[in-house]
């Protein structure tokens, strides 16, 4: 069998040769000895044949000795595979996005690439992701595979020690071009992996800040719109920095909308309106949101000037 | 039922009823000529399915588009494994030897239900010809794989319904034969036939029947889900509809591992007949083989996941699978113990018949153990979904069942024709089809372990070498396949009369006439005594 090059390899390897020892074994001993019987008691020889019916210390004998050797075959099975399922928690995380007929391979940050590369000795996690039908994640060389279904979280792990390059193929029929569907993982240094990944440009759609996350989900922006457009709030684009004058309990003044007014505005909305807008509409988000997610979001709109 | 003398008298293949020729044949509800339409049928599709086979095997002999586009390719698997599944193998030994011997051998007239067995006849016709249809009617061939996987068999634009249909029509002629043959060995024993004197091809009828019978329903209502998901987009298994698409892979392995095993059991029953009568010695280990078969049947049900260990189940659920898994090959090692012993001490005629039985042991062993290897976790991750899963279930498959059959047509033909095949030409065929066989289908283990994928019209350079070793051998096999073929169909009219029992066989089926008459005994015998008894009293 060709080398592997993972730490996984190992496991699936010395569970091969055990099975494959044992079968070779029986299938040649039991081969060779009907072919003895057929020859030493062929009819040609004139002798009758002996009429047993049967023996039961050998049923007893040829059911415990193979059950005791599937047992371990089992063994050697599981403990290959169970390192499998136990990803080390500083593992690496990258995202193989399975699609007819191509893989892509999601670094974050926007950054996707074609091929896999990664870097050697530090173990690597794959999330699975299918964006139509089954695929699979299958690198020989590295003894991994794992179904690539949509709508699963289905993951794989590896730590690459040989410095190389190897097949990713798809081992799930997925339609016309399913045997086209492959890649590669290149295994590099270190070093060189983090300035191939400084130079992987960000194609891909950059996640939202979590504090943009933090508007949505709150419901903000269903008033506040990112784009200037006036709805029932004033929109956030171009807000911070500016100054407005707003409404404080009947009287107006200017003010420059700093993180401090942003703050306040989330805590305490009534207290300060712009001019043009309703009163009593907004209602205060501190028992909603705490200290950390207002301050992201602050953050956030910060970064929203002109 | 008649039971003057002479009507008795009148072979089953001569005999008239109502119509005459062809007619006689389509409306007859004897269970042998029943038999022998299953039989004619499946030489059909066999064939065509086996040159689809060979024209994959073309195709693959060298890298990039040799003979076929890849849209054919996929179509050819998916008809080839829906053909060979569905219509071959599934219904098989249990609708051919099954129809034609259980009866007699466990002493009556017919099966339990005559005309239904007929009806199942015409279901599984039903299903063949919806099969057919599949291939030309629609969009183009169903190119989903013979397994259906959602969500692509949800999405794809070819005729898969058509295809949907006949594996749904076909299970119910699959139900309708286990039904059968369970009131029939129940209720229709000779007299004095407990269940311990009863011969063991009809027990692994027995336990085969209760897997149709109860593990059928199951795919036929899988197949109608996704039929629902294509018309009415309901939802059931395509995510895109808020589906579960796992949940289908565990629908169909429910019914389609066990179906494994209505593959194999009657071929595990027919080589048992076989070993007492070459080596005229009782079988060794009656109860153990007959347990076996139930333990096989039972087990069977348990280890479906073992097909999906790599599509993201619990690592206990894969952990429990793995584990059945190796519990369920005892059973069948029990088996291969006995068969070898049977044939110790004894006085062996190496027929072809014997010749056949033996090769399936050999051949099922290697089906066997590798199939350890993909029940192992570790190493199943490394070959799942790889041609050493396409050369394991072919070794089972063919090397097992497929030999099985060859060796029971073997067995059974003077009896069912009344007539001997030439034994020089049997032994010829069978010398192809053994080394065809292995030529074809051993390399594929090996480019496997190194990862070559299954359901791929193109691949990497460096495993051309298996997939050409591998045409070499699809012609051999396929030219034993005919000599074995052409012998018998040749010397069905022209062989030397066969007389009542040329083998010296002890089960009731060699104390009648050959061919067997209508109702095959004239007075149904009492049974005093244990089966496989080659002594003088």
């Amino acid at each position: 069998m060709f080398e592997g090059a993972s730490n996984l390899a190992d496991g699936v390897d010395r569970a091969f040769v055990f099975i494959f020892s044992i079968a070779a074994f029986f299938i040649i001993g039991i081969t060779a000895f009907m072919i003895w019987v057929v020859i030493r008691y062929n009819r040609k020889k004139g002798k009758p044949a002996m009429q047993f019916t049967g023996n039961n210390t050998l049923e007893v004998i040829w059911i415990v000795i193979p059950l005791i050797i599937v047992m371990a075959m089992f063994y050697f099975g599981w403990i290959g595979f169970a390192p499998m399922r136990k990803v080390p928690a500083d593992a690496m995380k990258v995202t193989a996005i399975g699609r007819m007929w191509e893989w892509s391979f999601d670094y974050g940050n926007g950054k996707i690439s074609k091929i896999m590369v990664v870097p050697a000795d530090k173990p690597v996690r794959v999330d699975l992701h299918s964006v139509d039908v089954n695929h699979s994640f299958f690198v020989p060389a590295f003894r991994v595979k794992e179904d690539v279904i949509p709508g699963y979280d289905n993951f794989l792990w590896f730590s690459a020690f040989r410095v190389g390059e190897y097949d990713i193929l798809c081992t799930e029929y997925c339609g016309l071009m399913h045997s086209a569907m492959m890649s590669s993982v290149k295994v590099v240094p270190e070093a060189e992996f983090i300035a191939w990944l400084d130079s992987l440009p960000a194609t891909g759609d950059i996640p939202d800040p979590e504090g943009l996350t933090l508007l949505k989900n709150t419901g903000c922006i269903a008033c506040h719109t990112l784009d200037g457009i006036r709805l029932v709030g004033p929109s956030f684009k171009g807000f911070y920095g500016k100054t407005h004058t707003v409404v404080e309990k009947g009287a107006e003044k200017e003010v420059v909308v700093n993180e401090e007014y942003l703050r306040s505005s989330i805590l305490e909305p009534n207290k300060q309106v712009v001019k043009g807008f309703n009163k009593g509409l907004m209602q205060p988000y501190g028992n909603v949101l705490s200290e950390d997610q207002i301050k992201l979001m602050v953050e956030y709109l910060m970064t929203l000037k002109d | 039922m008649s039971t003057s003398e002479t009507h008795a008298q009148v072979s089953y293949l001569e005999h008239q009823g109502k119509y005459k020729g062809i007619l006689g044949w389509l409306t007859s509800t004897d269970h042998k000529r029943i038999a022998l339409l299953y039989m004619y049928s499946m030489l059909v599709f066999f064939s065509v399915s086996a040159i689809l086979g060979l024209l994959m095997t073309i195709e693959k002999a060298a890298p990039g588009q040799d003979i076929m586009t890849a849209q054919q390719y996929n179509g050819f698997f998916t008809i080839h494994g829906v053909i060979m599944i569905f219509i071959i193998v599934i219904p098989g030994l249990a609708a051919v030897f099954g129809n034609f011997a259980l009866p007699i051998m466990i002493g009556a007239r017919d099966v339990a239900f005559p005309k239904l067995n007929l009806f199942s006849w015409y279901l599984y016709i039903i299903g063949a010809i919806l099969g057919v249809l599949s291939q030309f009617a629609g969009d183009g061939p169903p190119d989903t794989g013979w397994t259906f996987y959602v969500p692509y068999s949800a999405e794809s634009s070819t005729n898969v319904i058509f295809a949907l249909t006949a594996a749904f029509v076909l299970g119910f002629s699959s139900i309708l034969t286990g039904l059968n043959f369970i009131v029939t060995i129940h209720r229709m024993r000779a007299p004095g036939m407990t269940f311990f004197k009863m011969p063991l091809f009809p027990w692994s009828l027995y336990a085969t029947a209760w897997i149709q019978l109860l593990a059928t329903p199951i795919i036929g209502i899988t197949l109608l889900m996704v039929i629902a998901e294509r018309v009415l987009h309901i939802g059931f298994f395509d995510p895109a509809l808020g589906g579960d698409p796992v949940l289908f892979q565990h629908l169909f392995w429910i019914y389609s591992h066990p179906a494994v095993y209505i593959m194999i059991l009657p071929a595990m029953g027919v080589v048992t007949e076989i070993f007492p009568t070459f080596s005229q010695k009782p079988v060794f280990g009656y109860g153990a083989i007959a347990i076996s078969s139930l333990a096989i049947a039972f087990v069977g049900y348990f280890v479906w996941g073992h097909h999906m260990f790599t599509s993201g189940i619990s690592y206990w659920s894969r952990w429990f699978f793995s584990f059945l898994t190796f519990i369920v090959a005892i059973p069948s090692a029990i088996k291969v113990f006995n068969w070898v012993s049977t044939m110790y001490g004894g006085s062996i005629d190496m027929k072809p018949p014997l010749l056949y039985a033996i090769s399936f042991i050999f051949l099922f062993m290697i089906g066997g153990f590798t199939g350890l290897t993909l029940g192992s976790l570790a190493t199943n991750i490394q070959l799942h979904d790889t041609s050493f899963v396409v050369a394991h279930f072919h070794y089972i498959i063919f090397g097992g069942m497929g030999f099985a059959f060859f060796a029971g047509i073997h067995y059974w033909y003077p009896k069912i024709y009344g007539r001997m095949y030439s034994n020089r030409w049997a032994y010829i065929g069978w010398g192809f089809l053994f080394t065809g066989f292995n030529l074809l289908y051993f390399p594929q283990f090996i480019i496997g372990i190194q990862g070559m994928p299954r359901r791929y019209f193109d691949y990497l350079p460096e495993f051309q070498w298996g997939h050409f070793l591998s045409l070499i051998g699809a012609i051999i096999l396929l030219s034993g396949f005919i000599i074995m073929v052409s012998n018998l169909i040749y010397h069905r009219r022209k062989g030397a009369i066969a007389p009542a029992n040329p083998w010296k066989g002890v089960t009731l089926e060699w104390q009648i006439p050959s061919p067997p008459p209508v109702e095959n005994f004239d007075e149904i015998p009492t049974i005093t005594r244990k089966p496989y008894f080659f002594g003088k009293d």
